[in-house]
């Protein structure tokens, strides 16, 4: 579980981060202590001996609500996301296929119906790399400690606050510490360690540290019925799905509610954005508040969706664990860091990184443009050093602050190439279907990844994805679903950049119902995620993507690719609807047809039906190739045989019910326009083709390991 | 299915005929959907455009043009499939020797689809086109499908007529007349004594009631008949056959309007839905007596008999004038311009406010003693 991976913890003291926030913090006291009168009596002396350092754990711990625990709920919710979002990190960057469970105790279950709140044990358990036991107290213990805020690199986390910030919070609530369990090998015993956040010196304390052979923690497979039933049937929490990997467990005050904005709805989406993570949740037994105990469904029988030869599991729920399962098999690609690019630096920023030059390595403002920078040569560098008013043999140090300027304006002028783009790991097309596929019930699946582009001198990647009928309703209007670096974003919808892409985009051109300036109306679920080594987020809680114009205008390129794979779906879908009632007329009157001609002539009714059948059948499927709702000849085409398309058969309404009708046996034959599976095995970078046609198969789960997407 | 009653009337050769008629059709369609081809049933056209003028004849003809009625063609398979149902009912009405009327073929054919809640005729309408085509399809009269249409039309006068066996004697029909059966074959009806020298042929009901009531046909020994109308098909056959069998002319008193100059084009030269059926109803050597546009004027009518032509009147009555078979005839073109001219209709009981039989005893005799006829 480590954002701040364990290998790469040594040599990172968090600098600037860490003083930039120090200086805030001070700056504010000083405000805060005005210099009135010379007779109110503090002298300055006095007064500098209160002024001390200001540890940023106790500011954030009075500032809570800025790092997304504002409330009981958003607290159980942030703390879930934290934790989950270093386990998926720390298992991708050890590659390791992340299992995760996420356990949520009650542990107040008999508290009055009235009260809002109560107090909760989270726990998260992945099977990453582990934590080496000497960096354990500065992961969980401090804030803006980590590997992720100085490096652009795409990951999930960036500041390093979040796990730590979430320890502390359980402190203040609960005064319990919190509890890791960490293996680094399989074969060695785990560490149990519980750290309390010292608040005053920005240090963690241990309280307890002993070693351990109980990983994962035996007791969290006994906390509910279903984590029992699920342990003995499913392996769940088992040490042979987990050889390595830390468990964090953290008490807090919290409250639990279903619904947008909720720790369910997080880990679905969750589960969405990663198709190769496999999670198991474990809810806590009722909600917050709720008059009733929730009352848990039984077993529900999980459903395989069959996407031609592609076969995924879909989430279900076991006894009240909801259980997430993996749709793909590989692992997102691996992402380099990069240098920062020109464009992108801000002047303050080029200073400091010219002091830091300066005293780790003292080398030249020619060697400094061309070691911290991405795509400046040696020639463009000595076209800046010139234009800089500098030479290349300028110490990095003697660059003036006026040289500086000069130096950040040519920087704006200069013709450089963009930055590279194997920093960014989108979700990919066939992934995106995948992780559609297994968490929105939906007929028609359509999903698009645009080149990699640049903003401020970033590189990012927008993806979009929509789902559309079978299960979903109708009449609202449809959900968006955002995701920044694979993490759900849940709140500030109108805020965020990708909503408004959504909004101006035209879907009525697609076949859609949209009120103007607003999302469109209908059985419709849009995912729009946006892969960067930096997300412009609004606020620091991370929840809306800002309005970039660049990033927006490729949210809505994406969009409408899918939007456009939608509209001839549902132009297709309009066309087989008319179909279908041709060759139901056709069917209703060929019996009457048989009798008929039996009676006067003496055929064989059953003979006669059946090859009449046969050529309503042919030629309904004719009819279907040759023309168009104008009666026009139109090409045919199948949107199955779209690259980034996933038609689910059983799942379209007038199909199905065609299908019900009489004649059993020729069943997939009826079905056929949509098993038009040819593989396209086409591989471009970030466009994988899933052009299956799919039916969804009732299968019992245990009987139906899941098969997974076959790489191209 | 049907009940085979053995009457003593053998199957007649005709119904033989029929029989294998509807056994080809049904046979036809079975081999084309074994071997995979699309089910056809042929249907000669029944429109205006399939309709020759044949002038040498004097009649209405059919032409040559057929549909084809598809079973995979969303407008045709209910159709279809009504076809070959009825085509099984008149099965079972040949092999049991009865006849139905139009209304009871709707109600024999008439259940829902199997595995749906459609019937398999909507109305009654539906079901009388499906029976006109198998006419014209297996080239089969009505009455040899064994279908009759209900009865309109009387008859009164100097003749005796043999009905299934049963001796109608038209001189003693009382005040009610003999209604004219909608099958008149020579199978069902025979002459077998005629006085009479020529028909008159009105309208309605109710002008034939007044000629009638004063034994008109009795003083001028005639037969007097009327059609409801446009006269359906039974009396149209026995107009003709009177008219054929026994040489007797036939005089058509009817109003003075489009839909009376239509009758009398049906009566003379057939209609267009009936086309194929015209070389055994039509009658070109018929006249039309009246009532005529100059007929205001000269029989002194007041203002109050005029009904004004409608617009529609007006653009049928132009229609009919331009019929190939008036076209080219001075004294009806001269006769639909004078009732354009008049602007107005006249019915025949316009004539009564002259007097009571004002039209049975000076009208229509005077006109036949003229010769002042339309033909």
């Amino acid at each position: 579980m480590v954002g701040k991976d364990a290998a790469l913890m040594s040599k990172k003291q968090p600098k600037s981060g860490k003083s930039r926030a120090n200086k805030s913090v001070e700056e504010s006291s000083d405000g805060a202590a005005p210099r009135k009168g010379k007779n109110r009596g503090a002298t300055a002396e006095e007064m500098g001996s209160r002024q001390r350092d200001i540890s940023v754990s106790e500011f954030f711990a009075k500032n809570r609500h800025l790092l997304g625990f504002d409330n009981p709920r958003k607290a159980l919710l942030t703390t879930v996301k934290e934790a989950v979002d270093n386990s998926l990190d720390a298992c991708e960057e050890g590659g390791i296929l992340p299992e995760l469970a996420v356990i949520i105790e009650d542990l107040q279950p008999d508290r009055p119906a009235t009260s809002k709140s109560s107090r909760y044990r989270i726990t998260v358990v992945d099977n990453g790399p582990g934590i080496v036991r000497k960096q354990v107290e500065n992961i969980f213990g401090r804030l803006l400690y980590g590997s992720k805020f100085h490096r652009l690199k795409m990951s999930r986390g960036q500041q390093g606050i979040g796990i730590s910030a979430a320890g502390m919070y359980g402190l203040i609530t609960t005064g319990k510490p919190m509890q890791i369990v960490t293996k680094i090998r399989s074969s060695d015993a785990a560490h149990r360690i519980e750290l309390a956040m010292n608040t005053k010196t920005n240090r963690a304390e241990v309280t307890a540290d002993a070693e351990t052979k109980d990983f994962p923690p035996a007791k969290l497979r006994d906390v509910t019925a279903g984590s029992r039933s699920l342990a003995a049937t499913d392996g769940f929490l088992s040490p042979k799905i987990f050889p390595t990997g830390t468990s964090v467990s953290i008490e807090l005050e919290g409250r639990y509610q279903k619904g947008r904005g909720s720790v369910d709805e997080f880990l679905e989406l969750t589960g969405i954005a990663n198709p190769h993570a496999r999670i198991t949740y474990v809810p806590p037994s009722r909600e917050s508040g709720a008059d009733d105990e929730e009352l848990l469904p039984a077993d529900s029988v999980a459903t395989a969706v069959d996407a031609g030869e592609v076969k995924v599991e879909v989430t279900s729920e076991h006894h009240g664990v909801i259980m997430f399962p993996r749709a793909v098999n590989e692992l997102p690609p691996e992402t380099r860091e990069i240098q920062p690019h020109p464009k992108g630096v801000e002047l303050g920023t080029l200073l400091q990184m010219l002091k830091e030059y300066e005293a780790a390595e003292k080398g030249s403002l020619y060697k400094f443009l061309q070691d911290q920078f991405c795509r400046v040569s040696a020639s463009t560098a000595g076209a800046l050093c010139e234009a800089a008013g500098a030479t290349s043999r300028t110490r990095a140090g003697d660059v003036e602050p006026q040289q500086a300027e000069k130096l950040f304006a040519a920087f704006q002028e200069a013709k450089l190439g963009p930055p590279p783009v194997d920093c960014l790991a989108p979700i990919g097309v066939r992934q995106l279907l995948a992780g559609m596929l297994k968490g929105v019930r939906a007929e028609f699946y359509a999903a698009s990844s645009r080149e990699p582009e640049i903003y401020r001198g970033r590189p990012f990647q927008i993806e979009a994805a929509i789902a559309f009928g079978g299960e979903l309703p109708t009449e609202e209007s449809s959900r968006v679903i955002r995701f920044a670096n694979r993490v759900p974003l849940l709140f500030q919808q109108s805020a965020c950049s990708s909503f408004k892409a959504v909004a101006e985009t035209g879907w009525k051109n697609y076949g859609l119902t949209q009120p103007r300036g607003s999302t469109p109306t209908g059985p419709l679920v849009i995912l729009i995620h946006m892969a960067s080594v930096w997300v412009p987020f609004t606020s620091e809680s991370k929840e809306a993507i800002a309005d970039y114009d660049e990033i927006r205008k490729e949210m809505k390129l994406a969009l409408m690719e899918c939007g456009r794979k939608l509209g001839s779906y549902l132009r297709k879908r309009l066309k087989m609807r008319r179909e279908g009632e041709r060759r139901d007329v056709f069917e209703r009157y060929i019996g009457e047809v048989s009798k008929s001609l039996h009676h006067i002539h003496g055929a064989d009714t059953r003979e006669v039906y059946d090859a009449l059948l046969a050529q309503a059948k042919k030629r309904t499927r004719q009819a279907d190739q040759v023309l168009n709702e104008d009666g026009k000849v139109v090409k045919a085409e199948d949107p199955s045989d779209q690259e980034g398309v996933l038609v689910v058969a059983d799942a379209i309404p007038a199909l199905a019910q065609s299908d019900r009708s009489e004649v059993k046996d020729s069943h997939l034959e009826a079905k056929k326009p949509f098993q038009s599976a040819n593989v396209n095995a086409k591989t471009k970078r970030g466009k994988v083709s899933a052009n299956e046609s799919a039916k969804i198969k009732k299968s019992k789960r245990d009987d139906d390991s899941p098969t997974l997407f076959e790489a191209d | 299915m049907a009940k085979k009653i053995t009457k003593q009337v053998s199957t007649k050769a005709r119904d033989v005929n029929t029989q294998k008629k509807i056994y080809v059709l049904a046979e036809t369609v079975t081999k084309a959907a074994l071997s995979g081809k699309e089910p056809i049933v042929s249907v000669p056209t029944r429109s205006r455009s399939n309709t020759i003028w044949n002038k040498k004849r004097g009649i209405l003809e059919m032409g040559n043009a057929t549909q084809d009625r598809q079973l995979f063609n969303l407008n045709q398979a209910k159709i279809f499939m009504q076809t070959l149902l009825h085509s099984g009912s008149i099965k079972d009405l040949i092999e049991a020797d009865k006849t139905l009327s139009l209304r009871g073929m709707f109600y024999k054919g008439l259940h829902t689809v199997a595995g749906t809640k459609e019937k398999t005729f909507v109305d009654q309408t539906e079901s009388d086109g499906i029976l006109e085509d198998l006419e014209v399809s297996l080239t089969a009269l009505r009455e040899e499908l064994h279908i009759f249409a209900k009865k309109a039309g009387s008859i009164v006068g100097n003749i005796t007529l043999i009905d299934s066996g049963d001796e109608i004697d038209c001189r003693r029909m009382g005040s009610g007349g003999y209604a004219i059966p909608s099958i008149v074959e020579p199978d069902v009806i025979q002459f077998k004594k005629c006085e009479a020298k020529f028909i008159l042929h009105v309208e309605k009901n109710t002008v034939w009631s007044r000629f009638n009531e004063d034994r008109f046909w009795e003083k001028h020994n005639c037969i007097l008949t009327e059609g409801g109308g446009q006269p359906p098909r039974g009396v149209r056959r026995l107009l003709r056959r009177m008219h054929e069998e026994l040489k007797l002319p036939v005089y058509c008193l009817l109003d003075c309007d489009p839909w009376g100059h239509y009758i009398y084009s049906v009566i003379k030269q057939g209609s267009i839905s009936l086309a194929f059926e015209s070389q055994r109803l039509a009658i070109p050597e018929a006249k039309f007596l009246g009532i005529r546009a100059k007929d205001y004027k000269a029989c002194g009518l007041s203002d109050d008999v005029q009904i004004a032509l409608n617009d529609n009147d007006i653009k049928r009555a132009k229609e009919i004038a331009a019929y190939p078979w008036f076209q080219g005839h001075k004294p009806w073109q001269k006769e639909i311009e004078g009732l354009l001219t008049n602007g107005f209709k006249m019915e025949v009981e316009s004539l009564i406010t002259k007097d009571i039989s004002y039209v049975t005893e000076e009208y229509v005799p005077q006109r036949l003693k003229d010769k002042d006829w339309l033909e």
